[in-house]
């Protein structure tokens, strides 16, 4: 089989997501990170699926990309509230949180 | 009686009911203690209205049961069952067998049917097979019951009714007390426990009554205790009847041991006639006992309390101090009759210290009744001597006369002492010789009934107390053609000579009280129909009870009423009883009886008639024996003292224990019991100190203080991981994934 392509291609585009969440300051941006990394999961899950022969990776997929709908709506409203109350929407300076 | 006998099989069933179910009549009497004293002030003025009610329900019962016990007695065949018991005995001991006769096999009577015992397991200690307390041998448990027999069914009837007069008399003559609730609530408890102790199964329920009613006869002598003299009058009563308590306690206990540890009454019986029993133990035993009984029943030396106790409100020295409460000494004595008899038999001498004990009681007690100028003392004395004419009739072997006599004088002398009451309650006093006089011309009624009283406690024929005192005096033996269980010489004088004082004091009594002219203030006036229609009753009673145990030789009533009180109450059937002596009744004796008493009131009534004729105010003669014999003088000074017994208790006895004692005592608290106290305080002051230096301020503190402080350092280093950035919070967890990523690789 071609598994391996399938999981060095998903890990290549997790680390896309990983560096996207990790060095951009603009909080779309790392959302559409987290989608890479969300879909590098699915691909990996579409292919162990495939290559066991059960439908049990893609309906774990559907799932993921029902939950990932659900996080990108919240993550997309906390965003826009952000630049509501500060012109921006630099993640970085949203450091209320600091103890 | 055919009516009796018709009915016996349709009524078996309702008798037993009786029988089983006779816990009630002292239940109800607790049940009415209880509310009176928790609900009885929401009633006020009424509170007695439960107390009556109690106690007129217990009198229905009390009498059914007797009706039942009668009416058992009445169709009971006999016989067989008796004669068993006697073969047992018989074959069992040799020598037992002489006294060992169940009286009613021995004199032909009329037979009565076996005591009904109803128990229930009152405790037990482990031994008892399938803790079966009706296995009344087994050892170490205890039940507790009720005793039917004729005996406790007479004296049911006698203090449920004496009990029901005196709460109808006390809620006129104690209304607007200021503890009214609080006296009825007592009546109540008194009754209640009184009933407890007569139905008593075993002796330890016999001490439990026994002390109960002792705190009652305490609790109502004191009822004002704010004036000194009653509040003493109380302590004094309670006292003396500890010493003799301690008897009853030791005597009691003795029984248990020897009987084959047993309370029960029947076995203890058994046991004390058997020989089972050593003759030994029954002695000490029996004289144990018998201080008990010399203090519950005012017997010499003893007795000093009783006359004080009069302290009491009048309708309690009725009910409890001369009709109740003072013969549980000689109940108690007819109901271990055997252990009394056998154990106080002076060997060889045909004598029972009992008769000896009595017969000084009741000739002490009727001298003393001559010098009181108090009422209700001259009716305490007359009791203390009544007492002593049934211990001593005990003490012949006239179990049924002194039974008889205890009957007849609970009627007549509550009689006398609510008479004594109704005179006070209209005069305000109970002094003789100054308050009263000429009152038969104001209280009619109290006056009659007071005057039928007297005759039956003179023994007037054909008044109830002439039957039973002369049934005492035959009893003894002496006189020819009596019989009896033996000759008796001393108490048969004492009691001739009682009869003849009983009549002189109670003669100058009443003349103090209703003849000559009246000495108090303001105009008397005849009580209310509460007080008197009690008095009515009794003195009707006093009047016809007597003819329950008439001689059947009697003519005309002899034949169908004659000695129903002997059928009725004497003990019979399973029991087994010493040798009852049922004297001949003997006219010749009787009329002598009569006549010593006959000269008594002449010569005492010729004395204050000419008395009278002085002056018409006077109350004793000057110039008279007293003054002109020095043995006289001295002889008044003896019975105004008391025969020096108080002074012999609280000067002599107590005065010389109590200094010494007093003063060790003192030293023992100061030196030693201070003491301890003191190094004891400080030596908790001293640990208290240093628990405080070392271990509350250092260790504890310290370690409070020390935790709080790392708390704050560690949390100032972790705060500054805490920057708020989320992309510096993302990098971590990255890393961190990667890290534990490479161990689980490595690892695994």
């Amino acid at each position: 089989m071609f598994l391996n392509q399938f999981l060095l291609f998903a890990a290549l585009l997790f680390c896309i997501g990983v560096y996207g969440v990790l060095t951009r300051k603009n909080g779309v941006l790392i959302l559409m990170s987290i989608e890479l990394i969300l879909n590098a999961v699915n691909i990996n899950l579409v292919a162990f699926g495939a290559f066991n022969g059960t439908i049990a990776g893609q309906v774990f997929a559907l799932f993921v990309i029902a939950v990932a709908a659900a996080e990108v709506g919240v993550g997309l409203a906390i965003v826009l509230l952000i630049y509501r109350n500060r012109r921006s929407i630099d993640v970085s300076e949203a450091d209320l949180l600091q103890g | 009686m055919p009516i009796f006998a018709a009915e016996v099989a349709n009524t078996f069933e309702m008798n037993s009911w009786f029988f089983d179910n006779a816990w009630l009549i002292p239940a109800l009497m607790a049940a009415s203690f209880v509310v009176t004293l928790f609900f009885g002030k929401r009633l006020g003025a009424k509170a007695h209205v439960i107390g009556v009610g109690a106690v007129a329900a217990s009198f229905v019962l009390a009498l059914l049961t007797a009706y039942s016990w009668i009416s058992q007695v009445e169709g009971y065949d006999g016989g067989a069952e008796n004669a068993v018991v006697a073969t047992e005995l018989a074959a069992g001991d040799e020598f037992a067998a002489e006294d060992v006769t169940s009286h009613n096999v021995e004199g032909g009577g009329a037979a009565t049917p076996a005591p009904v015992v109803t128990s229930v397991c009152w405790f037990d200690t482990g031994d008892a097979p399938n803790n079966n307390c009706d296995d009344r041998g087994a050892a170490k448990a205890v039940g507790i019951g009720t005793l039917i027999d004729g005996q406790s069914v007479m004296m049911l009837v006698v203090v449920t009714f004496i009990s029901l007069l005196v709460h109808v008399f006390s809620t006129d003559y104690v209304s607007g007390d200021r503890r009214y609730t609080h006296y009825f609530a007592f009546l109540s408890l008194f009754t209640a426990s009184m009933l407890f102790m007569v139905l008593a199964s075993s002796t330890l329920q016999l001490i439990v009554g026994w002390e109960l009613v002792g705190v009652c006869s305490f609790v109502l002598i004191g009822h004002w205790w704010e004036e000194k003299p009653n509040s003493d009058a109380a302590m004094k009563a309670f006292l003396t009847n500890r010493v003799g308590d301690i008897g009853l306690l030791i005597g009691v206990s003795i029984l248990f041991v020897t009987a084959g540890n047993t309370f029960d009454i029947q076995t203890i019986n058994n046991a004390a006639l058997t020989g089972v029993i050593s003759q030994n133990s029954l002695l000490v035993a029996s004289l144990a006992l018998m201080a008990a009984v010399m203090s519950k029943s005012g017997q010499f030396i003893l007795h000093t309390w009783l006359p004080d106790a009069m302290a009491g409100p009048t309708p309690v020295s009725a009910l409890i101090h001369a009709a109740t409460m003072v013969v549980a000494g000689i109940y108690m004595i007819g109901r271990l009759y055997p252990v009394f008899w056998e154990g106080l038999s002076i060997a060889g001498s045909n004598l029972n210290a009992m008769a000896l004990i009595g017969g000084i009681t009741t000739v002490g007690g009727g001298l003393l009744a001559f010098v009181q100028r108090d009422i209700k003392k001259v009716l305490a004395y007359s009791t203390v001597s009544q007492l002593g004419y049934m211990v001593m009739a005990l003490g012949v072997g006239a179990w049924t006369a002194a039974m008889f006599h205890l009957f007849t004088h609970a009627i007549f002398k509550a009689c006398l002492f609510l008479g004594a009451g109704s005179v006070s309650h209209s005069v305000h006093s109970f002094d003789m010789k100054n308050d009263m006089g000429g009152l038969r011309k104001y209280m009619p009624k109290t006056f009659i009934t007071f005057m039928i009283a007297t005759g039956a406690l003179i023994g007037l024929p054909p008044l109830a107390g002439f039957w039973s005192k002369d049934e005492i005096l035959a009893g003894a033996g002496v006189w020819s053609g009596t019989g009896g269980n033996g000759t008796y010489y001393i108490p048969f004088i004492f009691g001739l000579i009682t009869a003849g004082l009983t009549a002189a004091y109670m003669t100058r009594t009443i003349w103090l009280v209703f003849f000559g002219q009246y000495r108090g203030n303001g105009t008397p006036h005849e009580s209310g129909p509460r007080i008197t229609i009690p008095l009515s009753i009794l003195a009707g009673l006093a009047v016809v009870v007597g003819f329950l145990n008439v001689p059947e030789e009697l003519p005309l009533i002899g034949s169908r009423f004659g000695l129903k009180f002997q059928n009725w109450f004497e003990p019979g059937g399973g029991t087994v009883f010493p040798v009852i002596a049922h004297a001949k009744p003997s006219f010749s004796l009787a009329i002598v009886a009569t006549g010593i008493g006959l000269i008594s009131i002449f010569t005492v009534w010729t004395y204050y008639q000419r008395l009278y004729a002085k002056d018409s105010r006077a109350t004793e003669v000057t110039g008279g024996i007293r003054d002109r014999s020095a043995l006289a003088r001295a002889g008044h000074t003896v019975l105004v003292e008391k025969y020096y017994l108080d002074h012999l208790y609280t000067g002599v006895i107590a005065g010389s224990t109590k200094g010494w004692l007093a003063r060790s005592a003192y030293w023992v608290n100061q030196n030693i019991i201070d003491n301890v106290i003191n190094y004891t305080g400080k030596g908790a002051a001293a640990t208290g100190r240093f628990l405080y230096r070392y271990i509350d301020q250092g260790a504890i503190d310290g370690t409070v203080n020390g935790t709080g402080l790392t708390a704050l350092s560690v949390g100032g280093i972790l705060r500054r991981m805490q920057s708020g950035k989320v992309r510096q919070y993302a990098t971590l967890m990255f890393g961190a994934a990667t890290v534990l990523a490479a161990i689980f690789i490595i690892a695994v």
